[in-house]
């Protein structure tokens, strides 16, 4: 598990869209996930698999299906290691004040 | 299980099985990635845990509905301090063990009956930051900093 996978899987714009689909509604099938896609099955099934390869989804069998479920922890991992407890407060002001602006 | 929410969260931790469960079961080691709370049981099947903050407060707590040491743990599961969350019953905590070589892959499934669970909701937000900081525990020896207290205004 590295965090190159991480960043590779997340360098992509259909595999954020991807999770960001889960995000919204966690749990979904392969059919659901491609569901208004412009993408073939086959193309949402090897995203798919990139991601899980990266474990930023875990899926789990359910009868004949799978689910997918969005799984944060290697983003946190990431996070931490990148943007320690200093910078945080800091970018969080800044979200704040840019927030704040353009609100 | 029904149609309720559910997470799944998994992180592959380079250690043993053994020293997970008890990073999973010991409030020594709880209190170092899980904000300061220390998880609290005998770990008989039907026994009650409890998850407490250093000045005493119970956050959660629940019983122990089935334990295979060191592959399998099931915590039902009732929070009891955010006044929205504190009524909803039946939801569950599964911890699953698999060795995989040098590493252990850790699957946390948080689910509960209900739809929009609001339970759901508030544990997600945590799960994904105490797993980092239980793997960096037990990777490196030190979790990860801001996991080792209660955060303040809760």
């Amino acid at each position: 598990m590295s965090m190159d996978a991480v960043f590779r899987a997340l360098a992509d714009k259909s595999r954020r869209r991807l999770l960001d689909r889960l995000r919204a509604r966690n749990g979904q099938t392969l059919s659901e996930m491609g569901a208004g896609l412009d993408m073939t099955r086959q193309a949402v099934t090897k995203h798919l698999t990139i991601l899980e390869e990266a474990n930023l989804i875990a899926t789990e069998k359910r009868g004949r299906e799978k689910l997918h479920y969005l799984n944060p922890v290697p983003i946190n991992e990431i996070a931490e290691r990148w943007i320690g407890k200093y910078e945080r407060g800091r970018l969080s002001a800044l979200a704040e004040l840019k927030k704040q602006l353009e609100g | 299980m029904g149609n309720g929410d559910r997470f799944v969260y998994v992180t592959f931790i380079r250690t043993t099985p053994e020293k997970l469960w008890d990073a999973l079961t010991k409030p020594e080691f709880t209190r170092q990635y899980w904000f300061g709370t220390s998880l609290d049981s005998t770990w008989d099947r039907g026994s009650s845990w409890q998850l407490k903050t250093a000045a005493g407060r119970i956050t959660d707590n629940g019983k122990v509905v089935e334990i295979d040491k060191p592959r399998r743990l099931v915590l039902s599961w009732k929070h009891e301090l955010m006044p929205d969350v504190r009524d909803e019953e039946n939801a569950r905590a599964i911890f699953e063990l698999e060795p995989q070589g040098e590493i252990v892959k850790l699957t946390v499934t948080h689910e509960t009956d209900k739809k929009d669970s609001k339970l759901i909701k508030a544990v997600s937000g945590g799960w994904p930051i105490i797993l980092a900081s239980l793997k960096s525990l037990l990777e490196t020896g030190e979790s990860i900093e801001r996991t080792r207290a209660f955060p303040k205004g809760m």
